[in-house]
């Protein structure tokens, strides 16, 4: 298994270009190249600070790229403050080790919440069939590849379940759900959000519940509150409660690829930086785990 | 017999009366939950034949229902529609300067299909207002609704009942309104005036659903969102904008509805049906080039903008205008609206290039003559492109050659 943030970053850019291109996305050409430039200063900066010896843009860039999707204002300050909450959230709001919020989800609710002049365009993908089954594929891959697929199957189940569900009770026909499902934000939020390996708990049940739970607060805050973009608040409230569950049903934390040592990775990596493994620290999260804790917790990284 | 369209509710007949549905035009004027929507139609038949049901998210007292002035809703449609500009080349053979010469805004454009009628339960408040006679119904289930709508000479078309079944689940009520013939031939009104709701409620969204029940086609729905933050957009489809600046030929002048209708029917193909276009977004003390006066404060005023009240100034309203062509395929859902804090200017506008007509021989001259060709021809290009006309048409319409068409001696001493 290699490191799975290659292909995202390849998905991630051709869903860009694909919207700058085809969809009209509110982003300019300046604007990407903006976010991408705070994203990855930040993202260095705070490796310095943390005494990381060398930059690893990769996380940095998958961050900056989900972003330029999802950030929209007309303010270039707060699209740069957007991009520096997102990677310092990475460093700064940690439990045991581990960062609290997927940090995109972190950057887009802390400027929502501070009443920046920031919103998201959950519509902007439209409805296209092919659109989504493009979203699906490629998420997929990269999905597959980070060994959690669980967490997308659960939380698509889940939030299916409740349209499906909310639509039979209300004798809508399902055409209703359909519509709602067939969402280019809602498959990448599924793919490229919930998904991040390093914010879910640890153990699959946990997984599974901290999905069923994404799912019921996005119903509620949509369905209920009336407001939008109800999977990214919920994310961000659940996320919360992962060091939780993590407690409730414990198992083993989730960790890097060595794939300097050979040995076959746990899980890929996701929406962070990696660890230089190289020296022979650890195994595959075994010997040296206090020192490797050590380590991240300096660099910011986990 | 006529009658009229729908828009959140559907415009229903007494008896067997046949109902078209036209444009219909809300404005919705929202800040901090709290709502004013203004709804006006054209419907164009007999008055006692008039009736609409709308849900609506809460209770309406009789404070909370106003009649409003049409005017209003032409001035916001005229003041934000698509326009064309016109601008006159300078003569090639003598240095620039150059102005912004006339203007044209396009007429409010299409058509619409028909429907019936239906009704409720509960009669929580009946009242007169204007011309109008008011029921706001509640009702626990929609058989109850749809057979007290029956038995009070309404017809629900078939398809309604599950619709309004959902809505009394979600716990939306009823406004239903028709026309009491007394009262407006007391007040003397000769059309039927605009009904304005006020309430306060977290939902930002027009019920759209019944106005596509058993509709026979595509119905047209313009929205004017009068806001205090920033441009309006529809969280569930896709918004997109309006082709707008291209340089089209001089003679869509005197067609300019028409390329407007067809504009418009060809970005609806292209999309699939399956967006909201935007036609319109400009803090409302503004415009340029005006194609209609900015409203003034005591019209933002009687379209709701109550935050005008507290003070604030009129760069504080900003106006969205969406355009939509729906049906219940491509339309499964309500329209759910946010408003974001983007408060860049946009709006469909047209250009017009007037050529330098007179012939003076100086090298610039020829340049331009030769560009000129190359010009019309770019515009012919894009007129067919923007509306699907055929661009042989398009030709004829400006009394231009097609290049491949052109001989080789026109090609040599190519004026234009």
């Amino acid at each position: 298994m290699r490191d799975p943030r290659p292909y995202q970053i390849a998905a991630l850019a051709l869903l860009l270009t694909h919207g700058l291109a085809r969809l009209g996305f509110d982003v300019s050409p300046l604007r990407v190249v903006l976010i991408l430039g705070a994203a990855l200063v930040s993202q260095l900066a705070l490796s310095r600070a943390g005494g990381l010896p060398r930059l690893d843009p990769r996380s940095a860039l998958i961050s900056g790229l989900s972003l330029c999707l999802l950030l929209r204002t007309d303010s270039t300050l707060v699209a740069a403050a957007g991009a520096v909450a997102t990677i310092a959230s990475k460093f700064l709001i940690r439990w045991r080790g581990k960062h609290v919020f997927n940090p995109t989800n972190f950057g887009l609710v802390a400027m929502m919440a501070l009443g920046a002049p920031a919103w998201v365009s959950p519509g902007q993908w439209g409805h296209s069939a092919f659109f989504a089954f493009l979203i699906a594929c490629l998420g997929g891959m990269v999905v597959s590849r980070a060994w959690r697929s669980d967490v997308t199957a659960a939380f698509l189940l889940s939030y299916g379940g409740l349209l499906v569900g909310r639509a039979l009770w209300l004798g809508d026909p399902l055409s209703i759900p359909l519509h709602q499902l067939q969402s280019g934000a809602l498959l990448l939020f599924a793919f490229f959000m919930i998904s991040d390996p390093k914010t879910t708990p640890d153990s699959r049940a946990g997984r599974i519940a901290f999905a069923f739970l994404v799912a019921l607060g996005a119903a509620y805050v949509q369905f209920r509150l009336f407001r939008p973009n109800g999977i990214l608040w919920s994310l961000a409230l659940c996320s919360a409660a992962v060091p939780l569950l993590d407690r409730l049903l414990p198992a083993r934390r989730y960790l890097w690829a060595p794939s300097s040592s050979g040995r076959r990775p746990e899980e890929g990596a996701f929406h962070d930086a990696q660890v230089d493994l190289r020296g022979g620290l650890v195994g595959s999260g075994h010997g040296g785990e206090g020192r490797l804790r050590l380590l991240r917790l300096l660099r910011g990284q986990g | 017999m006529k009658a009229a369209f729908g828009f959140c509710g559907f415009y229903v007949a007494k008896a067997d009366t046949r109902l078209f549905n036209k444009a219909s035009q809300v404005a919705l004027v929202r800040f901090d939950d709290k709502t004013v929507m203004t709804m006006a139609n054209d419907f164009r038949g007999d008055p006692k034949e008039f009736a609409i049901v709308i849900p609506v998210p809460t209770f309406l007292e009789r404070e909370q229902i106003h009649v409003g002035d049409k005017a209003l809703l032409d001035h916001l449609d005229a003041y934000s529609a698509p326009r064309l500009v016109e601008y006159f080349d300078e003569d090639p053979c003598r240095p620039r300067r150059g102005m912004l010469d006339a203007l044209q805004s396009a007429a409010a454009p299409a058509a619409k299909p028909a429907r019936e009628k239906s009704l409720g339960v509960t009669v929580e408040a009946r009242y007169t207002i204007g011309e109008y006679d008011i029921l706001i119904l509640s009702a626990r289930e929609s058989q109850g609704l749809e057979t007290w709508l029956v038995q009070n000479g309404y017809r629900i078309p078939p398809g309604a009942s599950a619709v309004l079944g959902s809505y009394i689940k979600q716990g939306m009520r009823f406004f239903v309104a028709r026309v009491n013939l007394e009262e407006q031939v007391r007040l003397g009104f000769q059309y039927l005036r605009p009904l304005q709701v006020a309430y306060e409620s977290p939902k930002f969204m027009l019920p759209i659903r019944l106005g596509t029940v058993n509709a026979d086609g595509p119905q047209e729905l313009f929205v004017y969102a009068l806001t205090r933050k920033g441009r309006v957009e529809t969280t569930n489809y896709r918004t997109v904008r309006l082709p707008s600046g291209m340089d089209l030929p001089l003679y869509v002048r005197s067609k300019f509805p028409d390329f407007y209708r067809s504009m418009f029917a060809q970005q609806v193909r292209r999309e699939d049906m399956r967006s909201v276009f935007l036609e319109y977004a400009w803090d409302t003390s503004w415009c340029d080039p005006c194609a209609a006066d900015p409203l003034s404060r005591d019209e933002l005023r009687q379209l709701g903008v109550f935050w005008l009240d507290e003070g604030a100034r009129s760069q504080e309203v900003f106006l969205t205008r969406l355009h939509v062509r729906y049906d219940a395929t491509h339309f499964p859902e309500d329209l759910s609206f946010q408003e974001t804090a983007d408060r860049q200017n946009f709006q469909a506008r047209y250009v017009l290039r007037h050529p330098w007509t007179e012939t003076k021989n100086c090298p610039a001259g020829q340049q331009y003559r030769s560009e000129l060709a190359r010009r019309r021809e770019a515009e012919a290009q894009t007129l067919a492109s923007l509306t699907g006309w055929s661009v042989d048409e398009v030709r004829r319409g400006m009394g231009i050659v097609a290049p491949e068409d052109r001989t080789w001696w026109q090609r040599l001493w190519s004026g234009d």
